[in-house]
């Protein structure tokens, strides 16, 4: 079986083989990829976005490239089965992997974010993402992730009802990204995972509508890694709780400038639809570039900027 | 719960070892031609994939030049065990389809699969029934079906008789062809459903598999219903990942919410049109 010597980690209390997660709604239950990807290997699968109520997402085109093919537009609307499909069959059926599972979640009410943590406080779930920052639901969602007094109501919420680590995915869409990230660390996140996607949209010029069904959308990929890399390194130096880095990271070398720019941890969202193995390849690209650099441990590559 | 009871070949793969059921290989070209305008057959070597791929089955393609992020789905036309080819055929639709077309011989491309449930495969007497590149499964199914001692009979539609150079294709492996244009240049004028009920009638066809656009499908699922011959149908959305994980794809069937991608693309005719 493969081993990564110097990837080995703990954040929050959870045992980690790598840094390494994948991003709500891009890996689904983990189970997609088992023929690409040692589940195990990962420091956590972040699994589709879940409600309480089963929700059937969003008519028409869900997903568009962008231009270039720099990224993609999503605008699925958290369609999952609700919470108690996923505690009755696909959490038991997912746990035999051996791997982390961090369960992402949406309320469209301050107390939902509560009942659904409470219900998620069992054996096998690793954490709670709360996801306030959902570009696609007209209730709830973004609501909560653009209003620092709403976020931090969220997360207080949350913590009140479970006994898991809550880690909190901020929005890009704010005009204050530090502001967004110091109010839920007072509030009692224990993590923060940013950047969910940034809205945006794309026209079909013969058509003259817009490509997505939605109207808009959440854009991931290639083009938003500069974006999240910028704000990972100002929350970095903003706040003293651990950070789980994503947007558009695509190879090692896009998960080593996280790491250098201060993230704890990374997720991989749009990438492992292009390569479904990509996972596996930022570990052994992370590996031989701290090897190289004569690093024992990923941590301390963590902020190892000049 | 999945809709297709009977494991696919590559599950099967899957469940005796280790192997898993579905594999992303580099695969070179060994050839690229132009079927008609617009219209292109590649042929490349993924052995691993031609070993496990099922009549309706689909690949993702991933091209690395073009600037696409996405792969593209693609039916997979025939698949060889023993050369270890795989042919799909596309037409040129967009920038990936545009992408693909323009390589050569010895150049690669990404292959993900075999995805997906494809067609029955054990009828004793067939009917496929297609139109426009919805034909490319079928001649896979038509093939495999052929070298299992079964002969299928085909029925195509297309709007002249330009569209249904696919004939010739289905020379070598189907018994009898039978041929609709909208304009009467070729075959009967009209659509596939203005001969099908007289086929269905004298010929005692067990299954009807359909592929082509949406409405010509649920049209033949209306026919197949009135005269009691299970369809299956195979569906077409926009993908992201081929896997089950985006999204992207959801459907409504009967059993609920589904993914073309997994579930599909080919499903039982009722639990899609209803």
């Amino acid at each position: 079986m493969k081993q990564f010597e110097r990837l080995h980690t703990n954040l929050l209390g959870i045992e980690m083989k790598t840094p390494v997660l994948t991003a709500s709604g891009t890996f689904g239950f983990g189970e997609e990829f088992a023929d690409f990807v040692d589940l195990s290997l990962l420091g956590g699968v972040m699994v589709k976005g879940t409600t309480l109520k089963p929700r059937r997402g969003n008519e028409g085109v869900r997903i568009t490239e962008t231009a270039g093919g720099a990224g993609m537009l999503n605008c699925i609307g958290l369609e999952n089965p609700g919470v108690e499909l996923f505690l009755q069959e696909t959490l038991p059926r997912i746990s035999q992997y051996g791997m982390n599972i961090i369960v992402n979640i949406s309320g469209s009410t301050v107390e939902e974010y509560g009942v659904l943590a409470e219900m998620l406080d069992v054996p096998g779930v690793a954490a709670i993402e709360l996801n306030v920052s959902c570009p696609n639901v007209r209730e709830g969602g973004i609501v909560f992730g653009t209003d620092p007094e709403a976020a931090s109501a969220v997360v207080k919420e949350a913590k009140a009802h479970t006994r898991k680590p809550v880690i909190i995915k901020l929005s890009p869409n704010v005009t204050d990204i530090v502001q967004m990230a110091k109010a839920v660390e007072a509030a009692g996140a224990d993590a923060i995972s940013l950047i969910n996607t940034l809205m945006g949209m794309e026209i079909d010029i013969e058509r003259r509508q817009p490509v997505l069904g939605n109207v808009t959308g959440g854009l991931s990929g290639p083009c938003v890694k500069p974006v999240a890399l910028r704000m990972v390194y100002q929350v970095s130096r903003a706040v003293k709780v651990p950070i789980i880095g994503m947007g558009g990271i695509s190879c090692w070398q896009d998960a080593v400038q996280f790491f250098l720019a201060g993230t704890d941890a990374i997720a991989v969202g749009t990438a492992n639809f292009a390569n479904p193995a990509v996972t596996m390849e930022i570990c052994e690209g992370l590996e031989k570039y701290l090897e190289s650099h004569g690093l024992k441990n990923i941590t301390e590559l963590v902020d190892w900027l000049e | 719960m999945t809709l297709h009871e009977h494991a696919t070949p590559a599950e099967k793969v899957a469940a005796m070892g280790s192997l898993p059921a579905k594999v992303d290989v580099k695969a070179p070209l060994v050839s690229q031609e132009a079927l008609t305008e617009g219209v292109l057959k590649l042929t490349a070597v993924a052995p691993s994939i031609a070993l496990r791929a099922m009549p309706g089955q689909f690949v993702q393609v991933g091209v690395n030049r073009g600037g696409t992020l996405l792969r593209r789905p693609l039916g997979i036309a025939e698949a060889d065990p023993a050369t270890g080819h795989v042919s799909l055929i596309y037409r040129v639709a967009g920038k990936g389809t545009l992408a693909l077309s323009q390589l050569k011989p010895g150049d690669e491309i990404k292959l993900l699969g075999p995805l997906g449930h494809g067609f029955s495969t054990k009828p004793k007497k067939p009917l496929l029934v297609g139109g426009g590149m919805g034909l490319s499964p079928l001649l896979y199914a038509a093939g495999y079906l052929w070298g299992h001692k079964t002969e299928a009979d085909v029925l195509m539609g297309g709007r002249t008789e330009k569209e249904l150079f696919w004939q010739k294709l289905f020379n070598d492996c189907a018994k009898n062809i039978h041929l609709t244009t909208d304009d009467g240049s070729l075959g009967t004028k009209g659509f596939v459903t203005t001969i099908l009920p007289e086929l269905l009638k004298e010929n005692g066809y067990d299954l009807v598999i359909a592929c082509g656009p949406e409405i010509m499908m649920k049209n033949v699922a209306k026919v197949c219903k009135e005269h009691g011959v299970p369809c299956e149908v195979s569906l077409e959305r926009r993908m992201g990942c081929g896997l089950g994980a985006c999204l992207s794809c959801s459907i409504d069937t009967v059993s609920g919410r589904r993914k073309v991608c997994k579930d599909g693309p080919v499903f039982p005719a009722e639990e899609v049109f209803f």
